[in-house]
């Protein structure tokens, strides 16, 4: 087997994560989708890192994972004051800008 | 846990230098039967394939985090989508250990699985973990347009992947050797640390974004003890504790209502919250038939009769509660006899 | 001698400026003021006119440079002067007989309490001729120009209180305006042209130039001339500035105004030279309008415009002659000074006349006024010997040489030309006997009949307090009034024979407008033999009809012809028509034009805009979603484009 297939994987991945994000109403889920979608990409940093040879995919995925915690608290903060507020978390409750 | 083991043995066997900290020396107690394979790794410097037990993993494991990923978005509970993307969060950090990233996997455990979904959770449990989503569309053309884009974004993808000649790789022997730890470290320390600086920055700055969103202003100010004494003994209800719940040491549970002294049990003495979810188990019945049995047997013992509905009266003392703890003596009478039928 | 220049101008100005200004305080000296300084700037021409005499024939152009007026590059423009012969002529005209009208207008006006201010305007006027006669260059004659036309809208609308004169004094100034157009693309086409528009270097360069450009500048001249001469096509101010006080008519017919025309193509020689076709269509013109005044003088009641048509006619005289060139230019001038002063001799007959007959105007209330006004009759009447050509008075010589240079024109062109001046002269003839007999002659037909009816209200706001209703008494005019058209007389009985006597007018004026003899098919005995058998006719005819048989007090109905010459031969009409009409017309399309196209093409652009994004605009209807789902779209996009590059 080649690595490549991880990135096949990855790819896959992704592009559930994606689906996911245009398919899901719900904010949390929708959040999750994101957060497959950075993990989708993680991996494939990783594999990269190993064709390569280096480590440099490496550290861009642990950064792609902090950035993604820092999303992640923000997100889950916005949520959650949505919610507060208009008791649903749902993103298509959330289409006020429209005329 | 026989996939997390085999998954960490192919990692050590496909990408560990020997030498390698921890997750290597982890590796090697969990699985000497691989030692082959991974010597034979260690001298090709740009390999074509990898050994055969990594594949097999992939295989299975590949299959575990798709559908994993396809329950994240096809569940109609959020909790349950948050369980099946914790499992494929799992898949990936074996993976990443596969691929020589042992520092990368065990964050991702820690730091994906374990901190960042656990907050998913939380938050799911505060929005309400029963709520379940309803998965019918109500944008028109929506589900169609995302196939759409998400088969032809999939398929270019992958055909660009497969367009891309990757035939051989490196492996991270030699990125390794120091130790994948050291190594990252060396790198994040040195070439990245700017970007790590920044990225602190960007924790920091998302911790207090966090705190700012979710916070409340409080509007008015907050009540002093005396106030809250004073208004309570204005309004004049219940100034002492309430009553503890149980029955006289019997139970201390607190989902049993305590009794007054004629045997009938208080409100007063339950949680409201309780009491409105129905929870409340009414043992004053049991207690008080007990009661009785041991006061006939007592009777009998003594020589005494036909006094028990007295007795059951007389820890009240009362005048006033007389002919209720009369009544509810009968009552208990009733149903002990049931119970011995 | 040069410096005496800029006074002859600024007497007049001096003259406006303190009468304008000076207020309540002049009204009762103001009109000697006036004219005092007429006359003032009359004798400082007489020296000037001396000192010219005692130079060299080819040193008789004095300058006079006062200041840089707009010295910008190469762009200069100074206030100079030029004293020629020919400006000379036009400066003894104009102070002249401007001196004399201020001295009638001293008797005509004694009853009007604006007197004052009449003699600033008429001040203004004579300042503004002498600056448009006496400019050394194109600018500041353009300047005098419309010092001119600013002066005679003012004279003409002097009894603004009356909306006929306010809407004459406007017809006037805006019929003057389409000529002032013509003179300033001339100027301008003059700077283009030759970098300058100074006399001297404008002129002495003008054979250089081609002659297309000098087509181009010779017609819009005559554009302006038209304008200020009232020649067809922009004759029509002409007959309503009559409005105006008589002296007012007297000085715009004879002395000014529409003279300034006549000067400005013969000033202009040296372009209208180089440009034959220019010429042809300033010959045409005379002629055309020669006959147009003419017929329309024939059909006039009213006593000043029948003389209007006859100054329209004779104008047209000077214009074909001017237009003939180098064979002409000196015959223009010329008939121009003798027509100042009988002209003007006429005008100030006709004043009088109207003085005694309570400001009626209409000729068939007249009839034997010889009797009650013989001075009156006596100047008149040599004034309309003069204008008919009466053999040894002053018309005679100079229509009769107009006649013949227009024959000398050569070919078919002159003897087209020679026939019209020489039908000119005859119905000259007639019209002006019609007018004599009309007025001095016949049956008292005022007699018994209240003058000035109710229907044309009257010209002099004097006449009101005279009692309009009352039966006039007609009487001589006082002796301020009379002077002068005795004056007059004497000019145009002897100015003509003065002039002729050995050419030495011709040699006068030759040096500047130069002169080249004529030789006509005919011989000159034969014109002036023909001339004077067309006055014969023209007289006879007028006295079978006017003469012989009484004079109806109402006009009969008259023929087609003298319907329409009633009408000005329908030139209001035909303005109406052609250009109020078509300017209404055009304008309406424009409009529609504008409604449809222009703001179609706006409106249309809006909506179109409008209705694209009323249908954009529900893509954006707020779901994330969607959005999330173009942006993939265009992700999957830039992939495939990527993987395209690459493959290609």
């Amino acid at each position: 087997m080649n690595p490549v297939y991880y990135l096949y994987l990855a790819s896959l991945l992704f592009t559930i994560g994606a689906a996911g994000v245009l398919i899901r109403r719900n904010a949390i889920v929708l959040f999750m989708c994101v957060e497959l979608m950075l993990n989708a990409c993680n991996l494939a940093f990783v594999t990269f890192a190993r064709m390569h040879g280096n480590l440099d995919g490496q550290i861009i995925a642990f950064f792609t994972m902090v950035v993604a915690a820092a999303e992640v608290v923000v997100g889950l903060a916005i949520i959650v004051s949505v919610f507060r507020s208009r008791h649903s978390a749902s993103v298509d409750d959330a289409s006020l800008m429209k005329l | 846990m026989i996939a997390l083991a085999g998954s960490l043995a192919a990692a050590a066997s496909s990408a560990a230098a020997p030498t390698a900290a921890a997750p290597s020396s982890l590796s090697s107690s969990l699985s000497t039967s691989f030692h082959s394979s991974l010597t034979s790794s260690l001298t090709s410097v740009a390999a074509s394939t990898t050994s055969t037990g990594e594949a097999v993993q992939f295989w299975i494991l590949g299959t575990v985090a798709v559908l994993g990923a396809l329950g994240t978005i096809l569940m109609k509970r959020a909790v349950h989508s948050a369980l099946c993307l914790a499992g494929t969060m799992i898949v990936l950090a074996v993976f990443y250990l596969a691929n020589g990233a042992y520092f990368l996997g065990v964050v991702q455990v820690v730091v994906y699985t374990g901190a960042i979904m656990m907050l998913f959770l939380f938050v799911v449990m505060l929005v309400g973990v029963t709520a379940a989503d309803s998965l019918k569309e109500t944008i028109k053309g929506q589900r169609w347009l995302a196939a759409l884009c998400g088969v032809g974004f999939g398929v270019l993808l992958i055909a660009g992947i497969g367009h891309a000649s990757l035939n051989s790789f490196n492996g991270l022997g030699q990125a390794n050797a120091g130790g994948n730890v050291q190594g990252l470290a060396a790198l994040i320390f040195t070439k990245y640390v700017f970007a790590f600086e920044i990225t602190g920055a960007l924790l920091i700055t998302a911790a207090v974004g966090a705190m700012v969103l979710t916070h409340r202003e409080r509007t008015e100010r907050l009540k002093t003890q005396r106030e809250l004494a004073q208004e309570r003994v204005r309004a004049g209800v219940q100034l002492p504790p309430l009553p503890a719940p149980g029955v006289y040491a019997r139970h201390n549970a607190v989902d049993i209502a305590g009794l007054l002294p004629d045997g009938t049990p208080s409100e007063l003495t339950v949680n409201k919250t309780l009491k409105g979810r129905g929870q409340i188990r009414d043992v004053s019945n049991e207690a008080i038939a007990d009661l009785r049995a041991l006061e006939q047997r007592s009777n009998e013992r003594l020589g005494r009769a036909g006094r028990a509905g007295g007795g059951a009266g007389r820890p009240g003392g009362g005048p006033a509660g007389g002919s209720a703890g009369g009544s509810a003596g009968g009552s208990v009478r009733d149903k002990g006899e049931e119970i011995k039928r | 001698m040069e410096n005496l220049i800029a006074p002859l101008i600024a007497a007049p100005l001096l003259g406006a400026a303190v009468l304008l200004c000076g207020g309540r305080r002049l009204d009762r000296a103001g009109h000697w003021i006036g004219t005092v300084l007429a006359g003032a700037s009359f004798v400082i021409g007489v020296l000037l006119f001396a000192d010219l005499l005692g130079r060299g024939a080819e040193d008789r152009t004095l300058h006079q440079h006062l200041f840089s007026w707009i010295p910008v590059g190469s762009f200069r423009a100074d206030i100079a002067f030029q004293l020629d012969q020919l400006s000379m002529t036009f400066v003894l005209l104009i102070t002249g007989v401007g001196t004399l009208i201020h001295i009638y207008s001293i008797g005509y006006m004694e009853h009007d309490e604006r007197r004052r201010r009449f003699f600033g305007y008429l001040n203004l006027f004579l300042a503004a001729m002498l600056l448009l006669v006496l400019a050394d260059n194109y600018l500041l004659l353009y300047m005098g120009w419309e010092g001119v036309g600013l002066a005679s809208y003012l004279l003409i609308g002097f009894w603004q209180h009356k909306p006929s004169a306010a809407t004459a004094a406007k017809k006037a100034f805006l019929v003057n305006r389409v000529g002032d157009l013509g003179l300033s693309i001339a100027i301008m086409l003059m700077f283009t042209t030759f970098g300058t528009f100074a006399f001297g270097p404008v002129l002495g360069a003008a054979g250089d130039a081609s002659e297309g450009k000098l087509t181009a500048i010779g017609l819009m001249l005559l554009l302006a001339a038209c304008g200020k001469s009232a020649q067809v096509p922009l004759q029509s101010w002409l007959g309503d500035a009559m409005e105006g006080p008589t002296p007012v008519s007297a000085l715009i017919h004879a002395a000014t105004m529409v003279t300034a025309g006549v000067y400005l193509i013969t000033r202009s020689g040296a372009i209208f030279n180089g440009a034959p076709d220019a010429q042809l269509v300033v010959v045409v013109v005379g002629a055309v309008t020669l006959l147009f005044g003419a017929i329309v003088g024939c059909a006039k009641d009213d006593i000043k415009k029948a003389l209007a048509g006859s100054t329209m006619s004779q104008i047209g005289y000077m214009i074909l002659a001017a237009g003939l060139g180098p064979i002409g230019y000196v015959f223009a001038i010329m008939h121009l000074v003798t027509h100042g002063f009988f002209k003007a001799g006429l005008f100030l007959g006709a004043g009088s006349v109207m003085h005694g007959m309570n400001d009626e105007v209409d000729m068939r209330k007249y009839g034997g006024l010889r009797k009650y006004m013989p001075v009156t009759f006596v100047t008149f009447g040599l004034g309309y010997l003069a204008i008919i050509g009466f053999p040894g008075l002053s018309g005679f010589f100079s229509k009769d040489k107009i006649i013949e240079a227009a024959f000398a024109k050569g070919g078919t062109e002159g003897w087209i030309l020679g026939g019209v001046a020489l039908l000119g002269a005859a119905i000259t003839a007639f019209y002006m006997t019609r007018v004599m007999l009309m007025t001095f002659f016949g049956e008292e037909r005022w007699r018994g009949r209240e003058t000035a009816s109710p229907a044309e209200p009257s010209a002099e706001p004097a006449a009101e307090e005279r009692g309009r209703h009352a039966e006039p008494h007609p009487h001589e005019s006082p002796k301020s009034m009379t002077i002068p058209m005795v004056v007059l007389a004497f000019g145009s009985v002897f100015a003509g024979g003065l002039f002729s006597f050995g050419d030495s007018f011709v040699r006068w004026l030759e040096p500047v407008t130069g002169y080249a003899h004529g030789h006509p098919p005919i011989s000159a005995a034969a014109v002036t033999t023909a001339t004077v058998v067309a006055l014969v006719i023209g007289v006879a005819v007028a006295w079978l009809m006017y003469g012989r048989v009484p004079v109806p007090v109402t006009a009969p109905r008259g023929s087609l012809l003298t319907r329409a010459a009633r009408r000005d031969l329908l030139q209001d009409d035909f303005n109406h028509v052609v250009l109020v009409r078509g300017g209404e017309h055009l304008t309406r399309s424009l409009v529609y034009v504008d409604h449809t196209l222009v703001d179609g093409v706006v409106n249309g652009t809006a909506a179109s805009f409008g209705g694209l994004s009323g249908r954009l605009r529900k893509l954006q209807n707020g779901y994330a979603r969607s959005y999330a789902v173009t942006m993939f779209g265009g992700t999957a996009v830039l992939i495939a484009a990527t993987l395209l590059m690459r493959a290609v």
